[in-house]
Parts: structure tokens; C-alpha cells; sequence
């Protein structure tokens, strides 16, 4: 290369989000590994279960000498699962200090936080790089975006174990780092007239924040689904006389460490208001900023509509958990239908919507 | 009678029977406005809100994007009259949005208005009865205590009780007593406030629709251009376009002048990342009111001017060559300003002059302009830099009928040259006309001459030579503050509503001999999650109250240990 000029800031800051892209990668691949060995464990735990229930069980047919057998094994599979959950919600509660030593995940938390220290390394050098806030494009949105979206996780990891939920979040942000890194990578340009704005700090970072709760609700909401199929699979098992020879498939192996539906549904919708009340929140601030740059508080800019439709859907949602028939897997599509419209209004309305929200830096 | 009123098919009310309606008109309307105002209905409209949204991003609207809709006319001449007749083009007033939403919030106000009844009469009513049983409750405590006999077990129980009624008041629960023979109790409620942030948000919806729809009639927004030096008044005549609500009245205008003294602004230098782009945009303005002192104003981006409850805000700027033209006589036939339209980032702008008087024949011409001008290889120019480097005019010169007599108003940035024929420029034959500032040319066929004039001649570059201008777009908006008002307390009703916990909690004291029974039992209304952890706060510090306000009896707060007796 003939240029020899030395590392800009913004090269190192470049330099720093492509080290995380990849420790990101490693901690997905070590948290997949949690999740298939979780499912192992709980195999072997099963296993054991069962040699005690099929032992119970004979010696049950001793005592009660007929017909017994058919409801001990009903009983036993859901009670077995009921178990699991009670116990699957006891570690999702368990302080930081007491809970389960699942070496991968430990792993992939390590490399997480590790991740997580160069990203916010690369987006620090970008905003000191740029003199002013690292969200005034969509690289630099995507790029606090997505460390926001890791630090809530980070965060919530404090209160509750939701390491299951890591595969998700790492690859998440790996893909969308990776391809803000590849396709939407602009060179630091001075602010255009109406960025310059308190509001762009408040609009934009609290649209960051929501996001992550979002991303959060959502990947609660797939297991949800996945868990409540397994359970319903469960039940029809127990019902029919199958349920003896306990080789049914039910789902994926890591659902049995993981709690009910129920437990899973609650704790989505706990980050699902937590991120709409910040929704609410960008929602107000973008009409504040709207009114000061553009003349007028709302006027169905591209922009606008998804962010109304977004907040209308997981007002929806909110509904929908308090509706009868609603509740459970209905609710749950909305929160993920919700979670794809907000990606889709930051990677397709951005890229390819005209409007005056025409910031994304791309040409 | 405590618990908030909800529809029918809330998840946390009794299942009911899908009543068929009676027979009848009265029948029918009744069975129709529960299912108008049904959590379904509520849920299922708040969808289709979603759903109805979404083509007014994907199709150009009316309202954000006029020139949008007119290229999709000349793009897609068969597909856009026929989303034009869906009102596909002005989504959000056609009448199937509007439909949409009118209903929600008839559902709304019907929902909430029983609600609001239901919840002022709740909260005067009393915490329910102690349950016989608490320890089937879902969060639930107790504690035996044992005393030396049974009158002092009397007084504990009392005492107990007496307590946790003053901690339940004090941690904000309303209070009941329920004192039977032997049990005494105190049932607590708290959380009224959920249900109150529910209804203030509901209802602060409506607010905002409401605000929106009034506010909009006394609303007014116009446009405007000022030319440096140049004054603009308030009056309908200075608008170039004007949207008036239903109730302005527009020659009630507030009387007042701006004077847009300079216009200045900032290029980021050659040889910087992002170089040629402008920003700091300021408008330096005179502000004059009837029979009062000038003030000065700046009108910047994200900083609108207020002035007389009017909001100026800066929408575009632009260049404004100044042209003088002369006849063959050598008078004056057109001397001013002209704005010129920006066409990309580098400020090539166009413009059109119109001399209806004074020449020989009526002329038009078409000019562009490029404040840095660089000469393509094809001996066209473009403009490299946004600034005043090398600026440059051309024009090509029509001459013929302007077709402005015939009195449909055209507008001042465009010409329709099919009744002209082409003297200069283009296919004419001859060269367009170009100029720096302070050049003068002769016009085509000996019309006369054309000056594009320099504003700094006596400067050394460019820098002031030629004229810019703002574009201003001045609001008055009723409804702002009210929509920013309603919108604040919808969220903060949202706040409680969503994390202020709705609870009852109940604490009995069971004297049998010489032991109390101590029990204490929560119940969440809606969710909740941190329920049991709540009871239990209560039950250590309600017992840690009694050991420490203990001064006669002995206790024992661990059941099952040695009894305390003689
Ligand atoms: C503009 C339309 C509406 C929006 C945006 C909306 C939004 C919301 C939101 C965000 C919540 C959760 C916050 C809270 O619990 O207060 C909620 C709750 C609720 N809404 Fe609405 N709502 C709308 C219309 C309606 C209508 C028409 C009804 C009557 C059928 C209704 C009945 C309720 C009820 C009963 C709750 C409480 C749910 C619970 O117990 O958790 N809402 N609404």
C-alpha cells in the first residue's frame, strides 16, 4: 500500500468492532455448545428419572398388584416436567453467586463481556474520533445500537439467568455488527444542520435502548412458543399410553432446562413494557425534535409510520396478554411480529423508504 | 366490588356465557356495544391500526410528499388511479383509516367511562373481607407466638394486629378490620393508583386525537421566500402558499415584518472529510411590529423564530442572481433578484426570468446558475462547490408569448416555452448566454443587453457577489402544546399503570391459649411478580416491630420452641 499514513482514530475505532465481531462469534459458538450439552444433561438426568420411576412403578405393581402401571407413567412424565420447570425457574431466579456451573455458558459469558469491552472501544473511539455522539448514522446507530443491545443483556444477566438466552443475543449481534460493518461503513462527515440536536442523543439512544428490551422480549417469546409445543406434546403423551416407553420426541433437548411457558411468557412481558415505555418515550422525543426541524410534530414521514406501527403492535401485545383467548402463544406471535418490524424499520425502511429521515449516511 | 371493572373477556374475569341477545332492537344494540367495547374488539382494531399504517410508507402521501405523488402519476399512469381511488395517496385521512380508528376510539371512550365510575366508587369502598383461609392463597406467612397465658395472648393479638394496621396505612395500603371472636384481622388493599394510571392513559388518548382534530382548525402553516434586504410582511399577499385550518381567519393575521438582513452558513473546506457540505445555517432577521422598535432575530435549523405565537422556520436557502435587462433603447425593463432553485448538493440551481414588457417581443429565459462553475468535457458546467468560488450564469432566451396574460397563474420557477421560439441556447444554433458577475451581454437578434450584477464589486473574490435567500415556512400551531400535554400524561398514566403493583394484603392474628397464631397472606391483582417477596418484607418487619415494641410478655417468634409457661 502506498498510502503509509499512520491509524486514524476511526481506523482503530474500525479495527476495535471487527476484534468484537469476532469474540462475539466465539462467544456464539460456545453458548450453542451450552445449549446442546444442556440438553445432554438433561437426558442423562431423565435417564436416572426414569430407573427410579420404572423401579417406583414396579414396586407399586407389587403393592397394588393390578392395572397401575398406565396412570403411575401419566403422572410421572408431567410430574417430571413440572420438575424440571419448578426447578429451571428457581436457577432462572438464582443469584449471580449460586447458580448452576454450566461450564459453556460460562464461557460464553466471559467472551460476551470480553466482546462487549472492545465494542465499546470501537464505538468510544468513533464518537471521540467524530467529536460529537457515535449515533449520527446508521453505522454509527447500529453500532451503539447493538452494544446497547449487549449491555442490557449484560445487565439483566445480574437479576436473572437468562445465559439460555445468549445464542440468540451474540448471534444477533453478529449479525447485525458484521453487516453494519461490511455494507453500511461511512467515513466520519460532519453533522448536517438538523441533526444537530439535543434530541438526537435522546431520540436516538432511548430508540437503542427499547430495541434491546425488545430483542430481549422477543427471544423469550420464541422459546415460549417452543416451550409451550413441547408441553403441549407432553400432555398428549401422558394421555396416551405411549408415554411408557418415554421415547417420544418432544422438542429440542436444552427446552427441558429451561421454565414453563408461563415463566417465560411473564419475563418477556416484563422487558416487552419495559422497552415500550421507552418506545413511548422515542415516540415523544422524535415529535419534540420533529416540531423544532421540521415544523410540525408528526406528519406520516416513512420514519414515523413504522415507529407508530411499532408502538401500536406492542400496544397490541400489552393487550392482548389481558385478553381472554389472547394469552400464551397468540400474544407471544405479536411481541415476535413486533420485534421483525422493528428490524425491519431500521435495515428496509432506512435503506430503501424515501422520506426525510434521510440519514443513514448511505448513497 | 374493589376490583377494576374490566370487559367481559378480560383475561382475569370470570368466563361468562356468550349471552345471546334478546330479541329486539334494545337487544341487539346492547349485545352490539359489548362487543364494540370488548378487550377483542379493542385488540383486533388496534391491529388493523398496524396494519392500515403500513402502505402510507410504501406509496408516496399527499400530505408529506406532493411532488412523491405527482412522479408515481407520470411513473405508474395506469396503477396510480386506481390507488388513487383507494385513497391509497392520502392514507391517513381516507375514509377507511379514519374508519379504523374512530371505532378504537369509540371503543376507547365506551370502555373507559364505565371503568372511571366503576373505580371512583372502589375507591371509597372498603378492602374485602378476610378469606377464612389464608394459607391457600398463593403468597402466604405465619408465625405461632407464645405468651405467658392467655390474657397477655389476648393483648399480643390485639396489639399485632393494631400494628400491622399501622404499617400496612404507612407502606400506603387502605385498611379494613375484620374482628371475629377469636381472629382478629386487618385487610389491606393498595394499588388503586394502577388502575388510575390505566384510566388516565386511555384517556389521555382520546385528549391527544382530540387536541389534534381541534387544534387543527385554528392551525395555519404558509410558505415563504425572503431575498437578502429584502422585507416580508404578514399578510396573505406575501405568502407564496398558504394552509389555513377550518377556523383561521386570515386577515386577522398578526401584523408584523421581517427583514432578512444576511444569510450565512459554513463549508466544510477542500481536502476535509465531507468537504463542500454546508452547514450552520443562520438567518439573520429585523423584526418589526406596528408602532414598535425593530429587534433583531435569527431563525436557525432545530431553532425556529417565535414571534406572535407564530413559529419561522428554516426550510431551504438558495442563490438570488441579480439581472438587470435593458432594450435596444438602453431602459430598463427588468432589474431584480432572482431566486434560483438548488438542484444538487453543490448548489446548481435554476431559475427562469420572465420580461412580459419593454423588449420587442415578450422573452423568457431559462438560467442555471453554479456558484463554483468547472466546464465538463462535453462544454457543459456543473457546479463543484457550494460557495461563491467562480460563480457562473447561463441562459438559454425564448422569445414569443409567455402565456401570462391568459390568467392561469404560473408559476415563477417555471416556463412554458410551446408558444416561443428558441433564440439562444440548446438546439438554437446559437451559444446560451454565460456570465460572471458584473458582465453584461447582448440578448439575441439586438433585444437589448442582459447585467448579471455583482452585489461586492469592489471586493476581491466572489465571496458577496451574488444575492442568497431563504425559504421560511411560518406556523401557528394550536394543538402542539395540548398534544405535548396529553401525550406527557398518557405516559406517566402508563408509568403506573404498568409498575405501580396492585395488591391486597391481609394479616390475621388466631389467639388459642396462650399462642398467636400470626398469619400474613398476599393476592395479586394482575401482574405482579414480586408479590411474595412482599409479603415476606412485611411478615420479618411487622415481627422484628412486635420483638422491639415488646416490652412485657415474652415471645418466641420461632414456632415449635420450648413454651415460655411456668
Ligand atoms: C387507542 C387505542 C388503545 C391503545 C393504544 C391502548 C393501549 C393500552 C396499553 C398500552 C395498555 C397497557 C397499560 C395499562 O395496563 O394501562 C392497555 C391496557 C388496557 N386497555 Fe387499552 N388501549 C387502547 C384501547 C383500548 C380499548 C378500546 C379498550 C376497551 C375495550 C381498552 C382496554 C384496556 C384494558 C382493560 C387494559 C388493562 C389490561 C390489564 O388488565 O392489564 N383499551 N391499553
Amino acid at each position: 500500500m502506498p498510502d503509509a499514513s499512520p491509524l486514524t482514530l476511526d481506523d482503530v475505532s474500525v479495527l476495535l468492532v471487527w476484534t468484537a465481531i469476532a469474540i462475539y462469534a466465539l462467544a456464539f459458538i460456545a453458548y450453542a455448545v451450552d445449549l446442546a450439552r444442556r440438553g445432554a444433561v438433561a437426558v442423562d438426568a431423565k435417564d436416572a428419572a426414569a430407573k427410579d420411576a420404572a423401579a417406583r412403578t414396579a414396586r407399586e405393581r407389587e403393592l397394588v398388584a393390578a392395572g397401575g402401571g398406565g396412570a403411575g407413567s401419566r403422572t410421572g412424565i408431567i410430574e417430571q416436567m413440572r420438575a424440571q420447570e419448578t426447578a429451571s425457574e428457581e436457577a432462572l431466579n438464582a443469584p449471580v453467586g449460586k447458580r448452576a456451573r454450566l461450564v459453556w455458558a460460562r464461557i460464553g459469558t466471559s467472551l460476551t463481556v470480553l466482546g462487549f469491552l472492545f465494542h465499546l472501544g470501537g464505538d468510544v473511539t468513533r464518537g471521540i474520533a467524530a467529536g460529537r455522539v457515535p449515533w449520527s448514522n446508521m453505522y454509527e446507530f447500529a453500532l451503539t445500537g447493538t452494544l446497547l443491545i449487549i449491555a442490557v443483556y449484560l445487565g439483566v444477566l445480574f437479576r436473572y439467568d437468562l445465559r439460555f438466552l445468549g445464542t440468540f443475543i451474540t448471534g444477533l449481534v453478529v449479525v447485525l455488527l458484521g453487516g453494519t460493518a461490511i455494507w453500511f461503513y461511512t467515513d466520519i462527515v460532519p453533522l448536517m444542520d438538523p441533526l444537530k440536536s439535543v434530541w438526537l442523543v435522546i431520540h436516538v439512544f432511548v430508540a437503542s435502548l427499547a430495541t434491546a428490551l425488545f430483542a430481549l422480549a422477543f427471544g423469550l417469546s420464541v422459546l415460549q412458543l417452543m416451550q409451550a409445543r413441547r408441553e403441549t406434546k407432553i400432555a398428549a403423551l401422558a394421555k396416551a399410553e405411549a408415554a411408557a416407553s418415554g421415547t417420544a420426541k418432544t422438542g429440542p433437548g436444552f427446552l427441558k432446562t429451561l421454565p414453563s411457558a408461563d415463566a417465560l411468557e411473564s419475563l418477556a412481558y416484563r422487558f416487552a413494557i419495559l422497552g415500550f415505555i421507552f418506545w413511548t418515550f422515542t415516540l415523544i422525543a422524535g415529535s419534540i425534535w420533529a416540531n423544532d426541524a421540521w415544523g410540525r410534530y408528526w406528519g406520516f414521514d416513512t420514519k414515523e409510520v413504522w415507529t407508530f406501527v411499532i408502538w401500536v403492535l406492542y400496544a397490541g401485545y400489552i393487550h392482548a396478554r389481558a385478553t381472554r383467548g389472547w394469552r400464551g402463544a397468540r400474544s407471544a406471535w405479536l411481541s415476535i411480529i413486533g420485534f421483525t418490524a422493528v428490524i425491519f424499520n431500521f435495515t428496509i425502511v432506512n435503506m430503501f423508504f424515501k422520506g426525510l429521515h434521510a440519514y443513514s449516511g448511505l448513497s | 366490588m374493589t376490583d377494576p371493572l374490566r370487559p367481559s373477556d378480560h383475561a382475569d374475569s370470570a368466563a361468562s356465557d356468550v349471552t345471546q341477545p334478546a330479541l329486539g332492537v334494545v337487544g341487539w344494540l346492547r349485545w352490539g356495544w359489548r362487543q364494540l367495547t370488548s378487550m377483542r374488539t379493542a385488540l383486533v382494531l388496534l391491529l388493523l391500526l398496524a396494519i392500515a399504517a403500513v402502505p402510507g410508507s410504501l406509496v408516496p402521501q399527499r400530505s408529506a410528499d406532493p411532488n412523491g405523488v405527482r412522479q408515481y402519476f407520470v411513473d405508474n399512469p395506469d396503477l396510480a388511479p386506481v390507488l388513487d381511488n383507494l385513497s391509497l395517496f392520502d392514507v391517513y385521512t381516507s375514509p377507511w383509516f379514519s374508519a379504523i380508528y374512530i371505532l378504537l376510539f369509540v371503543s376507547l371512550v365506551g370502555c373507559v367511562i364505565p371503568r372511571t365510575k366503576h373505580h371512583y366508587k372502589a375507591m371509597r369502598a372498603q378492602p374485602p373481607r378476610t378469606p377464612a383461609r389464608l394459607g391457600r392463597l398463593e403468597a402466604h406467612r405465619s408465625e405461632i407466638l407464645e405468651y405467658q397465658d392467655d390474657t397477655d395472648a389476648a393483648a399480643a393479638a390485639a396489639r399485632a394486629i393494631e400494628a400491622a394496621e399501622q404499617q400496612l396505612k404507612k407502606a400506603g395500603y387502605r385498611i379494613a378490620r375484620y374482628d371475629g371472636a377469636k381472629a382478629l384481622s386487618v385487610s389491606a388493599e393498595r394499588g388503586y393508583l394502577r388502575e388510575t394510571g390505566n384510566l388516565v392513559f386511555h384517556a389521555s388518548l382520546v385528549g391527544v386525537l382530540l387536541a389534534v382534530g381541534i387544534g387543527g382548525g385554528f392551525t395555519y402553516t404558509g410558505q415563504t421566500v425572503i431575498i437578502e434586504g429584502r422585507t416580508w410582511v404578514n399578510t396573505m399577499l406575501d405568502y407564496t402558499s398558504f394552509n389555513p385550518g377550518r377556523f383561521v381567519d386570515e386577515d386577522a393575521l398578526e401584523p408584523y415584518a421581517l427583514t432578512l438582513d444576511d444569510f450565512s452558513l459554513s463549508y466544510v473546506t477542500p481536502g476535509q472529510q465531507g468537504a463542500g457540505q454546508a452547514g450552520d445555517f443562520v438567518a439573520h432577521l429585523t423584526t418589526q411590529f406596528p408602532n414598535a422598535d425593530a429587534a433583531e432575530g435569527e431563525v436557525r435549523v432545530n431553532h425556529p423564530l417565535q414571534i406572535a405565537g407564530d413559529k419561522v422556520y428554516l426550510m431551504g436557502n438558495g442563490y438570488a442572481p441579480t439581472i438587470t435587462i435593458r432594450n435596444d433603447a438602453g431602459d430598463v425593463v427588468f432589474s431584480e433578484p432572482v431566486p434560483f432553485l438548488p438542484q444538487d448538493n453543490n448548489m446548481t440551481s435554476q431559475g427562469v426570468v420572465k420580461v412580459p414588457d419593454g423588449l420587442r417581443e415578450q422573452v423568457g429565459l431559462v438560467g442555471f446558475f453554479y456558484p463554483t462553475a468547472q466546464e465538463l468535457t462535453n462544454g457543459a458546467f456543473t457546479s463543484v462547490y457550494g460557495d461563491l468560488e467562480y460563480p457562473m450564469l447561463t441562459f438559454w432566451v425564448y422569445a414569443g408569448d409567455l402565456g401570462i396574460d391568459g390568467g392561469v397563474p404560473k408559476s415563477v420557477y417555471t416556463l412554458d416555452p410551446s408558444e416561443m421560439t428558441q433564440l439562444a441556447g440548446g438546439d438554437s444554433g446559437t451559444q446560451s448566454l454565460e456570465m460572471k458577475p458584473g458582465d453584461t451581454v447582448d440578448l439575441p437578434d439586438g433585444l437589448g443587453t442582459i447585467t448579471f450584477e455583482n452585489e461586492a464589486p469592489d471586493a476581491a473574490g466572489f465571496q458577496d457577489s451574488v444575492k442568497r435567500y431563504v425559504s421560511l415556512s411560518i406556523h401557528r400551531d394550536a394543538a402542539a402544546t395540548w398534544v405535548l400535554v396529553f401525550a406527557v400524561l398518557a405516559t406517566a398514566g402508563l408509568l403506573a399503570a404498568l409498575f405501580v403493583p396492585r395488591r391486597r394484603m391481609w394479616v390475621k392474628a388466631t389467639r388459642q391459649g396462650h399462642t398467636v397464631h400470626l398469619e400474613y397472606a398476599g393476592l395479586a391483582r394482575g401482574e405482579d411478580p414480586a408479590l411474595d417477596g412482599a409479603v415476606e418484607q412485611f411478615a420479618q418487619r411487622h415481627l422484628a416491630s412486635l420483638a422491639d415494641s415488646a416490652a412485657t410478655g415474652a415471645r418466641d417468634t420461632k414456632p415449635g420452641s420450648t413454651p415460655d409457661v411456668d
